[in-house]
This record gives C-alpha cells, structure tokens and sequence, in this order.
C-alpha cells in the first residue's frame, strides 16, 4: 500500500515535470501548427544558466535554488520569444519549413551546449531538504517531489488565469480555435505567437532548472530526453489543449513509474504502448479538438 | 458612380488549382453590389482573396491605397468588415468574448446591442451553442459595430429561417445606409431589396456586371445562376 502511495506520489512529481514541457509544446501547436523541437533547448540552457547563477548565489542553497529559477524562468521566456521572432516569424504559414528550423535549432544548440559544458553530466547541489524525505501514510516520498507539483499547479494556475482574463488571452483563445478569422477582425495574431512562445519557454526554462533538482544533474540532454517524453504527452492529452497536457502529464508518469515497478523496468514501454493505444480509439487525444485552422 | 473598392486581374489558388481568374470588377462608394454565381464558382474565394485570406495575384485598390500585398489584419484594420459564409463565431468564447474580440473602434455598439438585443441576453453563453441564427446575429454584430468603411459579407442568409432573414436584411440594409457592402447572396428577393448592382461570375471569371434590378429580370439570371434563378420565379 505504501509502495503504491510512493509510486504514484513520485509519478505526480515527475508528471509535474512533463508538464512544465508539455504545456508550452500544446498551446504553441494549438495556436501556431508549429511542432516545436527546439523546446527541449529552451530547458536545456535555462537548466545550465540556472546552475550558473545558482551556484554563485548560494550553491545548494534555498536562496541560490530560488535565483536558479528565476533565471530559468527568463532565459527560457526570452530564448523562446527570441525563436519566434528571428526564425518562426520568417516562415509564416510554411510549417515545413517551421519544422525543420526547430529540429535544427534543437541539434545544434545541443552541441553548443556540450561544447560549453562538456559531454557529460554535471552533479549539482540542491538544499539539504530537498533530497530528504517525508512520511506519507507509511510512504518515505522524496522532498523533491512536492516542489515540482508546487511549482506545475502554480505554472497552471496562471496560465490558465492568464488565458481566462487578459485581452492576450482572449486572442490566444480564438487563435487556437480559428486563426485566419482573428486576422480577419483585424488582430496581428503573430504578437500573441510571440507571447505563447515566450509563456512556453518560461515553463520550459523553469523546468530545466526544477529537471535537473529531480535528476541531481544538468547536462546537455537532458532537454532532449524530457522533449521525448513532453510529445508523447501533448499527444495523449490532445494538441493545443492544456487541460489535456495536464492530465495527461500525470497519466503518462504515473503508467511509467508503475510500469517500472511492478513490470519489471518497463516503464518507456508501456508509455509507448499508451501512446499506441489512445492514437488507435482517439487520434485527437484524450481533450483534443479538431485541428486549428 | 464613384469606387471604394477597384479589383483587377485578381487570381487566387487552392492547393494549385485556379479557383479565381483574372477577376475584375468595382464596388460602388455607396450601397450594395452583389456578387453572384452558381454553387462553387468562386465567389467565397474571391472576397477571401480580396482579404489576404487566400494567397493571391493582381491588383486590388481600396480607397486609393493597393491593398493586394497586405497582410489580413493591416487590410481590416483599414476599416474593411467580413463576415464569412459560415458565420465562423469562435465557439468555445462566449457571446460577449466573441463581440469584444472584434471591437476595434466600437462606435456602433449600442445600436447593434439594440439591433440584436437577444445577444445581450446571451452575453455569457458559449458562442457554439447558440443556434445558426444567433451565431449569425454575432458573426453581423462582430462586423458591424465598428465604423468601417467597406463591408464584405458571404451569404447571410444561407440557412435561416424566413422571419430571421427578413432581420438579418433589415441589418443589412441599415449598414450599407453608411457603409458601401459588398454581398455575395443566393435569395434573389434578398439581392433584389438591397443590390444595385450585381457582379456575376462562372468559372471563377467575371461574366456580368449591370444594375441588379436589369439582371434580375433577364434571361441572364437563368443561363447564370441557374436553379436559383428559379426560385426567383417562386
Ligand atoms: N479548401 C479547399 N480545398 C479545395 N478546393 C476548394 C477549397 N475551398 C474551395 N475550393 C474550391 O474552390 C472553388 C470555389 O469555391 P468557393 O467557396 O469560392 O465557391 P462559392 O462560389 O463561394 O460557392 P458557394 O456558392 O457554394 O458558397 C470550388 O470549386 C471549391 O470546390
Ligand atoms: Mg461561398
């Protein structure tokens, strides 16, 4: 019983973690048709920048922790919003072409980075507390785990408060619905382009520093790993919908972390397998609605 | 009379086939020129061309100004209202989110809230739930309470029951009081009571232009329209 309350608990944090990736992936797909696969190296460099300004703040510290996240927040808004302008913008409408220039972006950042930090992983410090544990009805859950679930609910939170009551919101709204008919009222719809790509890429940077608390480590892949995983999750849970990249995020964990358990290692499997599954009864996803136009 | 909109050799593609050629025609500075043809000849293609909605080629003046290079959102901003053929209200917003999003200057808002006071009732039901006329009620409001100067609007009537249609002509009607419209319209009593001129197009290309009343009352309307012609007779 504990084990189990251990597995999905942990399942959570790390859906958590999906989730910061995920939420971006979807409402960057929703309003734009762009699969973005430079998202990972949004995580990825927020993650390193975060350590960088961290460690110098107060290395395994709650103050340098706090500082590593703020950093990552920002650099992961400014990357992404940079992205949209310089190489997104250009391609308007040509999601080919769109593609490929992320998938490019997202190969060769990845050698940028290994080439500034090196091949392998870096072990870093976190706060004492985080790498306890707390008892939970018999279950010894890593501490680790209720910052990420913290910092996913408050992510979504504002997203969705963000989405529900700004005038940006409302336009990011229609966008995902019917894009050409916002043009058609008279709405530059590529500034809210911009601004999902930039609420993205904050998540995204966040999560490259909450990552590498999780994992104990940054290192230049560790974007590409999660991005792995944040698709698989926007799929399940329906492109463009963030309701469904949250449930979906926790659903995709938690079969992993049980998979790994009680299946003997078979976590990556049975994600693959759900995957499978919910593309054969349900292609759009388990909230998804039509393409967006 | 004088043009607030000069269209010529306008073309447009779909997915590389020719769905408007070589078109060219006038809308009036005042009241309301219709554009009619048969089922797919290109009439919806041709206002989404004139719009940057489709891809196109050739030259499109609107008061003055080339506006054929222009990106949607710049060509609205212009003070040049669409609403589409199938209403496009964006179903998961509300009533009054739909009616806010379209809000670019607002001087009409109080009179469409008085045109269609059932939308202020709806204000907080979702746009996707409302019934086709309701949706077309706010696919009008979202276009006719700013001051535009130039109105492009795709068979309003198309689904509606009769009473609602006789609503949505009287809105119509009122509009183009100020603002010249172009209207693409198969209910030929509808294109009677407003146009004054009509342009009619087949195969994509412009095969008639004249005063509406002349057409609507020759053998053209049959040989052009077809069935809808008709109806006419009905
Ligand atoms: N998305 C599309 N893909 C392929 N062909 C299209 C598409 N949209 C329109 N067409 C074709 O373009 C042609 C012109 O279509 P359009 O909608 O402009 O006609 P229309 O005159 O408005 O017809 P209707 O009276 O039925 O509204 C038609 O032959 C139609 O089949
Ligand atoms: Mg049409």
């Amino acid at each position: 019983m504990s084990t189990l309350l251990l597995l999905l608990i942990t399942g959570v944090g790390l859906g958590a973690l999906y989730f910061l990736v995920a939420s971006g992936l979807s409402l960057i797909y929703g309003l734009m048709g762009v699969l973005n696969f430079a998202h990972g190296s949004f995580l990825t460099l927020a993650g390193f920048l975060g350590w960088e300004v961290g460690r110098r703040v107060g290395d395994g510290t709650w103050g340098g922790l706090l500082a590593g996240m703020l950093v990552g927040l920002v650099v992961g808004a400014l990357v992404a919003a940079v992205t949209e302008l310089v190489f997104i913008r250009r391609l308007y409408q040509r999601h080919i072409e769109q593609v490929l220039v992320t998938v490019g972006l997202g190969l060769a950042t990845v050698a940028l980075f290994e080439g500034i930090w090196g091949t392998d992983p870096i072990r870093i410090a976190k706060p004492a507390w985080l790498g306890g544990t707390t008892d939970v009805l018999g279950a010894s859950v890593p501490n680790d785990r209720w910052l990420l679930i913290g910092a996913a609910a408050v992510v979504l939170g504002l997203i969705v408060l963000f989405l529900r009551a700004t005038p940006y919101g409302l336009v990011i709204r229609a966008g995902v619905e019917n894009r050409t008919m916002v043009t058609a009222l008279g709405i530059d719809v590529r500034r809210a382009f911009t601004v999902v790509f930039a609420i993205g890429g904050a998540a995204a940077g966040l999560g490259g520093v909450l990552a590498s608390v999780y994992y104990g480590q940054v290192s230049a892949h560790q974007g590409t790993s999660l991005l792995i995983y944040a698709f698989i999750v926007t799929v399940i849970g329906g492109l463009g919908s963030l309701a469904g990249a949250a449930v979906a995020s926790v659903l995709v964990a938690v079969i992993q972390q049980l998979a790994n358990f009680y299946l003997g290692g078979t976590g990556d499997l049975a994600v693959v397998l759900a995957l499978a599954a919910v593309l054969l009864v349900r292609p759009r996803g388990l909230l998804g609605k039509a393409a967006a136009r | 009379m004088s043009a607030v909109l000069e269209v010529r050799g306008l073309s447009a593609r779909i997915a590389g086939q020719q769905v408007v050629e070589d078109v060219a025609f006038d809308v009036a500075a005042q009241g309301v020129t219709a554009l009619l043809g048969r089922n797919g000849v290109g009439k919806s293609s041709t206002i989404k061309a004139l719009l940057g909605i489709l891809e196109r080629t050739g030259e499109v003046v609107f008061d003055g100004t080339r506006i054929d290079r222009m990106l949607t959102h710049r060509i609205v901003q212009r003070g040049i209202a669409y609403v589409p053929e199938d209403r496009e209200v964006f179903g998961s917003l509300t009533v009054a989110e739909n009616l806010r999003l379209a809000e670019r200057d607002g001087t009409h808002r109080d009179a469409v809230a008085r045109l269609f006071p059932e939308l202020d009732e709806r204000a907080a039901q979702q746009a996707g739930t409302l019934s086709g006329g309701q949706q077309q009620m706010v696919s009008l409001a979202r276009a006719l309470m700013n001051d535009n100067r130039l109105l492009l609007v795709d068979e309003p009537t198309k689904g509606l029951a009769p009473r609602i249609v006789g609503d949505v002509t009287r809105a119509l009607r009122d509009a183009a009081e100020r603002t010249p419209m172009l209207l693409v319209e198969q209910n030929l009593q509808v294109v009677r009571d407003l146009a004054h001129t009509v342009v009619v197009l087949s195969g994509g290309r412009v095969v008639h232009t004249g005063p509406a009343a002349e057409f609507l009352d020759s053998p053209l309307v049959h040989r052009h329209l077809g069935v809808a012609g008709a109806e006419e007779a009905a």
